[in-house]
């Protein structure tokens, strides 16, 4: 049984500007011990989707759909299941611990308080367990005692790690966990986060637009953009041959070094993410494509299928319908 | 477009542009007063500490390491927007001048390209405005030929990619994306038509799929308008991508540096080495990985400041190779390698790679 | 290389052939008032104090022009004294029988002006001070800083008596002490605004480009530090014509000229309490009260719409 199922779920901001679709239509599942990597860029609805699973958005945003988290629907909890649910179902590691975590409070303290507010222990044992999570995450159990400022950018994150593990989760939402890292420091925590998420067979939600850390580090990749999946599968698989071409795009702005194709040829995408509220009709990736088909303005493409467990919500999928206008 | 087929060399080493000598910035420590009271010194930091660099006709030049390495900050004493403690700056063989005044000319010259698109403009301008502000401040009201100021705004809008340009004369900032503001920035740059571009991570706060226009962008302006590029990065990948010559800053001093695809390819420096291994590539995570972080730059360690955190010393082989106490006691400069690859590593003269 | 399209184009597009460095400025600015305009008015708070305000100021710049009728209490021997308000005396009438009505209209020329004066005083010389120490930093800063300090230390209405005993009551004297005590909150406001909007990267940029100080002041400091300046000036208005109508209440005030603050005080010292005549107190108070209501609402509105963090999304 999957750990998270989300089906058709559709997010919508309320704002002054008027109804702001954030993600439209989206439906993915993660198995126990497994990691799906979320990738996409800015607008395209990655880190609503973190706020939805634990139901962080306000009051005000429009939220549809199902979320099953060990067999619950998420959107249907009351108050109190809901926060029972929060931290001891699925945690996030927030990206920029700098503002995560209490300036003024030791970060054993903020540890321990997680697990004292789900009742899953006293205090002293809080501290002790406290203790033990900083030395799982890397840290001397001493650092217990230490202020956030104290401590560097690196340690503050695996501090962030602890605190997601403190009540045993069975699912961790990691969004853009390593974004502000230096590129040694953030080879740290990317082992670090594999190593536990191996041991303790926990399944993860691994959200970032940094396409190659996630070929790293998961085990099932799906793309998005404005809103929706556009494609999914096991994850070398679509970073090495991708079929959908904004994937081909997204892959080819991260180049190997020692490959002679992108040496002197940088490889970019012409014109700009879309805005939420202004998506282009039919596929809302047909004004960059470079694969672009008459038809495709008018399509709305479903993710079919484009190879062995590789699904790809474009006309040149294998899979796809024969529609007339795209060529063979 | 037709790289292969024009013939001459794009980078000219017999022209160095910009030459960086021997450089030193020192960030000055603070310390409390009662501390100070009672004789406690503030230790400074040496944000560069010797650092000798040249930046050829055409070249593209990447400075990469990790942050506090130095690079930013030698980078703004190119710009001449810091004084140097130490060394001499020198632009065609002339030494900058150490005047506000003085250095105004050299400002025409040199053009600098920020980090955050977004920050770098004033919110209350309109893109008109922010590309006309270098013209107006070195009171430029006619361009060579005799173009207006706003042909001259208009042909350096043209340049960075923005066409029409009187669609983007009257908008602001915040209407246009995050590549736009870029090419705004830029465009700002070519107005005083520079010989040199100094780019501060110029697309890490872009999106991906748009770093690529903008690195295309700043290698049409070296192709086209012979302009110099020096990029600072922390991403090998781009220096994979753009630069000619990589040069790689740990502590304040460049460890290596030469032609690109030597050096991303066949590294001779341990550091290099390590920044290379953790470059996301499939291959999963099981490469070695330096311990710690990046060091303090108030306390530099002995000898090669490198030495701590080196595998080559960790593993043993340092001391195999006899050159162990070296590296732990003696401090050492670039040493000259084969065709410009040079190197800070005892490593190099035994000719071992990392 | 591709074209790449703004995302919205409100901006009219302008022929080249008209373009000039000051038509873009005139069309900036022009766009930038229409802007800020339409926001102002979705604020209802700031539309309602701003009717109030321009209530007052019309009835100032009646009075001004000579209207408002008289005050002299020699005109007004065949009035009834201290009548309670009625149809012909809408705001009854003082000892002397004038209208109470035609005694607020008059105090509201020398009250609003006194307010704006100061204030501008108060003003100018708090930016100055201010964009000098949060600039220069250093020596010049802290120097600044302590001689401010000194200022706020000193006891406001001290120093007015002593000054008032010294010069002498006189309108002049009432605006240059208020104005001159009330700058330091001004500069140390500004101070924190100069200090942060000095580290931005495009003022970085702008020394780039070889703007030397003055160029990076003048157009990119001064503009981002202005919209908070004013909307401190507008309670710093309302603040001066309470402080002025203190001074006035305890004597200090300029006797040949009618204010708000004197008028109060004149009832006072009649013994409008005793005799019962509120109306001479309540209605020269409720002024004043709803001119700084009115100027604390225009202020807070202007606020919302010029903080940095909510404009620059």
């Amino acid at each position: 049984m999957s750990v998270l199922s989300v089906r058709d779920l559709n997010v919508t901001y309320r704002t002054k500007g008027g109804d702001v679709p954030a993600v439209r239509g989206v439906s993915f599942d993660i198995e126990k011990g497994r990691v799906l990597g979320l990738a996409g860029e800015s607008g395209c609805g990655k880190s609503t989707i973190a706020g939805a699973i634990l139901r962080l958005h306000s009051a005000q945003t429009k939220i549809e759909g199902q979320i099953l988290l060990d067999g619950q629907d998420v959107l249907a909890l009351s108050p109190g299941k809901l926060r029972a649910a929060r931290w001891t179902g699925a945690s996030i590691v927030f990206q920029g611990a700098l503002h995560a975590l209490n300036p003024v409070q030791r970060i054993g303290q903020q540890i321990a308080e997680a697990i004292q507010v789900h009742g899953m222990a006293g205090e002293r044992e809080a501290f002790v367990r406290a203790g033990n999570l900083i030395e799982q995450v890397g840290l001397p159990g001493r650092r217990i005692d230490d202020y956030p400022h104290e401590l560097s950018g690196g340690q503050k994150q695996r501090v962030m790690i602890a605190m997601a593990l403190a009540c045993n989760p069975s699912m961790v939402i990691a969004d853009e966990p390593t974004t502000a890292l230096d590129v040694m420091v953030q080879a740290q925590v990317l082992k670090l986060l594999r190593s536990l998420q191996h041991d303790l067979g926990l399944a993860m939600l691994f959200i970032t637009h940094d396409l190659s850390v996630l070929v790293e580090v998961s085990d099932d990749l799906a793309i998005m953009y404005a809103g929706k999946i556009v494609e999914e599968g096991p994850a070398e698989h679509v970073f090495h041959s991708p079929v959908h071409p904004y994937t081909k795009a997204l892959a080819a702005a991260f180049p190997e070094i020692g490959d002679m194709r992108f040496r002197g040829r940088p490889s970019g995408l012409g014109g700009d993410p879309p805005d939420p509220q202004h998506v282009p009709s039919g596929c809302p990736f047909h004004p960059r494509c470079a694969e672009v088909t008459d038809a495709c303005p008018t399509i709305d493409p479903q993710l079919w299928r484009a190879g062995e467990a590789r699904l790809a919500a474009c006309v040149h999928a294998q899979g796809a319908p024969t529609i007339e206008g795209v060529g063979a | 477009m037709s790289d292969a087929v024009d013939e001459t060399p794009l980078v000219n080493y017999d022209v160095p542009v910009v030459e960086i000598d021997d450089l030193e910035v020192n960030f000055a420590g603070r310390v409390g007063l009662i501390a100070g009271l009672r004789g406690k010194k503030a230790a400074d930091a040496k944000a560069v500490d010797g650092v000798t660099l040249t930046l050829h006709e055409g070249e593209v030049l990447a400075l990469a390491g990790e942050s506090g390495c130095g690079k930013t900050t030698a980078a703004r004493a190119m710009m001449g927007l810091l004084v140097p403690d130490r060394g001499q700056i020198r632009f065609r063989g002339q030494p900058l001048a150490s005047s506000a005044k003085g250095l105004q000319p050299y400002r025409r010259q040199v053009q600098m390209v920020f980090q955050d698109p977004t920050a770098s403009l004033n919110p209350r301008q309109t893109v008109y405005e922010i590309v006309a502000e270098g013209l107006r401040i070195h009171s430029i009201h006619e361009g060579p030929d005799g173009e207006s100021e706003e042909q001259l705004v208009a042909r350096a809008l043209s340049r960075a990619g923005l066409r029409p340009p009187e669609r983007f004369y009257l908008l602001y900032p915040h209407e246009l994306s995050g590549g736009q503001r870029q090419r705004v920035v830029i465009a700002g740059a070519l107005a005083l038509d520079p010989t040199v571009i100094v780019a501060d991570e110029p697309v890490s706060n872009l999106d991906a799929s748009v770093r690529g226009e903008i690195l295309s962008l700043l290698m049409k302006l070296r192709r086209e308008l012979k302009i110099s590029i020096l990029i600072v990065t922390h991403d090998l990948g781009l220096a994979w991508t753009v630069a000619d010559r990589v040069a790689v800053m740990y502590l304040g001093r460049i460890v290596e540096i030469g032609p690109a695809e030597e050096v991303l390819q066949r590294p001779r420096h341990p550091y290099t080495r390590a920044l290379l291994n953790v470059v996301p590539e499939a291959g999963g995570v099981e490469r070695p990985i330096l311990a710690g972080e990046p060091p303090d730059p108030t306390r530099i360690p002995p000898g090669c400041r490198f030495h701590p955190r080196c595998p080559v010393v960790s593993s043993g082989r340092a001391a195999e190779l006899g050159i162990e106490a070296k590296c732990k006691g003696e401090d050492l400069p670039l040493m000259n390698g084969a065709e410009g690859h040079d190197a800070a590593c005892w490593l190099l003269p035994l000719n071992q790679a990392p | 290389m591709t074209t790449t399209e703004p995302t919205l184009t409100e901006a009219p597009i302008v022929p080249p052939e008209k373009l000039t460095p000051r038509r873009v400025k005139w069309l900036r600015r022009r766009r930038a008032l229409s802007r800020f305009w339409s926001s102002y008015r979705s604020s209802t708070m700031g539309m309602v104090g701003l009717f109030i305000l321009g209530f007052f100021v019309l009835m100032a710049i009646y009075s001004a022009l000579g209207f408002g009728g008289t005050t002299n209490p020699i005109e007004t021997l065949d009035n009834p004294t201290k009548a309670p308000p009625s149809r012909e005396f809408p705001m009854g009438t003082d000892t002397n029988g004038v209208s109470v009505l035609n005694l607020v209209i008059a105090g509201s020329k020398t009250s609003l002006l006194v307010g704006l004066v100061a204030s501008v005083i108060s003003m100018v010389v708090g930016t100055l001070i201010g964009m000098a120490a949060g600039y220069r930093g250093g020596w010049i800063d802290a120097g600044l800083m302590r001689f401010t300090d000194a200022f706020i230390v000193i006891p406001w209405l001290a120093l007015a008596i002593v000054l008032a005993a010294l010069l002498g009551q006189n309108l002049w004297i009432i605006i240059m002490i208020i104005g001159f005590t009330s700058w330091p909150g001004t500069a140390r406001l500004v101070r924190a605004q100069v200090l942060s909007v000095k580290e931005r990267m495009f003022v970085e940029r702008s020394r780039a480009l070889g703007g030397a100080n003055n160029h990076v002041v003048m157009k990119h400091v001064l503009p981002n530090v202005m919209p908070v300046i004013f909307a401190n000036t507008i309670l710093t208005i309302a603040i001066a014509i309470l402080s002025e109508s203190a001074l006035s209440f305890l004597g200090l005030g300029d006797p040949l000229n009618i204010t708000w603050g004197t008028i109060i005080e004149q009832a006072f010292s009649k013994g409008a309490i005793t005799i019962g005549a509120w109306w001479w107190l309540i209605f020269p108070s409720a002024c004043i009260v709803l001119v700084v209501l009115a100027a604390t609402m225009i202020g807070f509105a202007f606020d919302e719409i010029v903080n940095p963090r909510i404009r620059e999304r």
